[in-house]
């Protein structure tokens, strides 16, 4: 992909579809939210009020865009993401102080709690798939199950609250004055994951396992450790998610964000990742993040619009976008290119 | 007999018996109330819609794919057809929004069968778009609310008892629905369909391997679209039953449920990757399910414990199936390695 970025803009907008075809939309979308609500959208704290929004369920579509990548699916994000919040609140709430003060060390103490648990979890799905050999979908699907009933269990079903201020001022605080702390946290974990995925060993490995997994097996990769790893990452976004959800409701309950696992799946099939999996790029990923912000956030500036529109107009483009996808793939089946060229395209 | 003994402990359905068996006399001695004639007749009633949404779940993943939108397609037809008989201030019998309701589902089922088939893209995708998609329909252009009445019709039809069983002890009663008619009906249909028929012998094919079943002369793609039409109108028509049983309207009540439907199937050894399953095992999964949801309370234990067994449960059951399927994999594996040498 480097040479093909050194070529300049249009060669580049030409040569990756699912990028150019967000970039569009979201083109599209700015210029008619900047015709109809320009003050009310163009504003700084809708910015900012965006930006510390969407890392929630960002940051558990990277994890999901990491399983799909490898071929297989994580649907659990949500149930580790409330099992983390809520060990963080408990950990918060055994931690304070009568008068509701934290010791220093609480709030990075509470959070590496969380990712534990995100983990362990991780790890519980990476083996059920890799050494059991249970499909994806359905491990995922019975722990999503198991981890919300665990976190039903530890809370007895109602929300804990009434943690120290100063988690929520930290997490859901700003950077500077400016940048949302939230934005922070995913903007991180979406630098970390496009490092390992665009310049490590372990990147092009997943790439080559979802694309063969009998060939990656093989080559000698040793794809059980691979798909185990791969899990415990995806958990870990989710926990992290999960300590920024904590922040943005200022409580947790084993029921939150229920709706984020198919949305999250949306997004990333959007962003360009293919759900039988060895294709796919973090920056498309990130890209339908933004557009699906925007899109509802731009969709709150009209009243008069039911909120509930929100849904038919995702599932309309995703089903769209496939349909192009599926359209524009065989065209480029009866005209084929070098054969090296077109690999070099579907590799991150 | 031992060859009927072999069989049998090969067959995820008989584990998923001795499963139910057990759960049941578990219940049993700890409460004393499992097998009293209005707790049967209980479950049986609370069968009727989660059996008709798995019929249609396994139908799809025997072919091979999997159908994440029949609440959201079931929430949709049925209260596209309640509003429209309320406004028209309808007052007649049960077969308008039967056909209506019926209709309506086919349509979206051709929806999602259109996209799946003519573009051949991935099912699991496609619904979760199309269930989004008919969401959105629901709440943002019908505006749906809660509707507290339906038509006579409709509430007569749900509320109509085949018979009544009395606990002869507690003097508890509980009523056998018509609806559960509807069922069985569909059951035989599905079988017949599913096993007597070309076309359904296609759609295992095609959970096998598509292309093989594309080479041994199986209209692929027709047999698709006509699978999700057909799923469409299963969904629809328990979408149908459970309004008539509660005998209101509530348009987001029914999404959630298509993960616990799916679990249901698999459980009962249908095999996701398709080509394999049986009628039997998915009902026994989805009876075993049902049970589950009912009857924790009976054995003492706290309902917030109810999702935690059910995903033991899930994980438990498929991968006791996975590690089967791994084990008959290895036998064939090593036939074929002692006739070669």
């Amino acid at each position: 992909m480097k040479n093909n970025n050194k070529k300049g803009l249009s060669a580049f907008l030409t040569k990756d579809v699912y990028l150019s075809r967000l970039i569009g939309l979201m083109v599209i979308w700015m210029l008619f939210m900047a015709l109809a609500k320009f003050e009310s959208f163009y504003s700084v704290i809708n910015f900012q009020t965006m930006a510390s929004q969407f890392p929630e369920f960002g940051l558990m579509a990277l994890g999901i865009m990491l399983c799909m990548i490898t071929g297989g699916i994580d649907l659990s994000v949500v149930g580790v993401a409330n099992m983390s919040s809520i060990m963080i609140g408990l950990t918060l709430n055994m931690l304070a102080a009568e008068d509701g003060s934290l010791p220093v060390y609480g709030i990075p103490l509470a959070i590496l709690g969380g990712l534990l648990v995100g983990t362990v979890a991780g790890f519980l799905n990476g083996v059920l798939i890799a050494k059991v050999r249970i499909p994806p979908i359905l491990v995922t699907l019975g722990s999503y199950q198991l981890f919300t009933g665990i976190a039903i269990i530890i809370t007895k079903g109602k929300a804990i609250s009434g943690f120290p201020p100063v988690y929520s001022a930290t997490i859901a605080g700003k950077l500077f004055n400016v940048i949302p702390m939230q934005l922070v946290f995913f903007a991180a974990m979406a630098l970390i994951i496009a490092f390992l995925l665009n310049r490590t060993t372990f990147g092009t490995k997943i790439y080559m396992l979802g694309t063969n997994m009998t060939a990656a097996q093989f080559s000698g990769l040793k794809t059980d450790l691979l798909l185990i790893k791969t899990y415990m990452l995806s958990a870990v976004c989710a926990a992290l998610g999960g300590a920024v959800m904590l922040a943005n409701y200022n409580s947790a309950r084993a029921d939150y964000g229920v709706v984020y696992t198919l949305q999250c799946v949306l997004i990333v099939v959007l962003g360009g990742v293919s759900p039988t999996g060895g294709k796919g790029r973090i920056s498309g990923v990130v890209l339908s993040i933004c557009v699906l912000q925007m899109l509802s956030s731009g969709l709150n500036r009209f009243p008069q619009v039911s909120s509930f529109y929100i849904p038919l107009i995702w599932g309309g483009v995703l089903i769209l976008v496939m349909v192009l996808n599926h359209l524009t793939e065989n065209k480029k089946i009866k005209t084929p290119k070098s054969p090296i060229k077109s690999l070099s395209g579907q590799k991150g | 007999m031992p060859q009927i003994v072999k069989k049998l402990t090969q067959k995820t359905e008989t584990y998923i018996f001795i499963v139910i068996l057990a759960l049941s006399f578990l219940i049993e001695l700890r409460s004393g109330q499992f097998f009293t004639s209005n707790n049967l007749v209980d479950l049986a009633s609370a069968m009727i819609v989660p059996g008709l949404f798995a019929i249609g779940a396994f139908m799809v993943i025997v072919s091979g794919g999997i159908d994440v939108s029949f609440p959201a397609l079931a929430s949709l037809s049925i209260y596209a057809t309640t509003s429209t008989l309320l406004n028209a201030n309808y007052k007649g019998g049960i077969w308008l929004p039967i056909v209506m309701t019926l209709a309506i589902g086919a349509l979206l089922g051709a929806f999602n069968g259109f996209i799946i088939s003519v573009f051949n893209l991935p099912p699991f995708i496609v619904t979760l778009g199309t269930s989004s998609v008919f969401k959105g329909v629901m709440q943002g252009v019908l505006n749906s609310k809660q509707l507290a009445t339906i038509p006579k019709g409709m509430s007569s039809f749900g509320t109509s008892a085949l018979f009544v069983a009395t606990n002869s002890k507690s003097g508890l009663t509980s009523r056998m629905p018509v609806a559960i008619i509807a069922l069985i009906i569909v059951l035989i249909l599905a079988y017949l369909i599913l096993y007597k028929t070309m076309s359904g012998r296609g759609i295992f094919a095609i959970g096998g391997n598509e292309t093989s079943a594309y080479r041994a002369g199986f209209n692929v793609k027709q047999i698709k679209f006509l699978l999700y039409v057909g799923v469409g109108v299963i969904s629809s028509l328990a979408g149908l039953i459970r309004v008539c049983m509660m005998t209101q309207c509530h348009p987001t009540n029914m999404l959630g449920m298509e993960m616990m439907i799916i679990a249901g199937v698999v459980l009962g050894g249908t095999a996701i990757t398709g080509g394999a399953g049986s009628l039997t095992g998915c009902m026994l999964g989805t009876a075993l399910i049902v049970i589950v949801q009912n009857s924790l309370i009976l054995l003492g234990i706290p309902t917030f414990w109810q999702d935690c067994f059910l995903g033991l449960l899930i994980l438990i059951g498929t991968g006791v199936s996975a590690s089967q399927v791994m084990r008959n994999s290895r036998m064939t594996k090593t036939i074929k390695i002692r006739r070669a040498a």
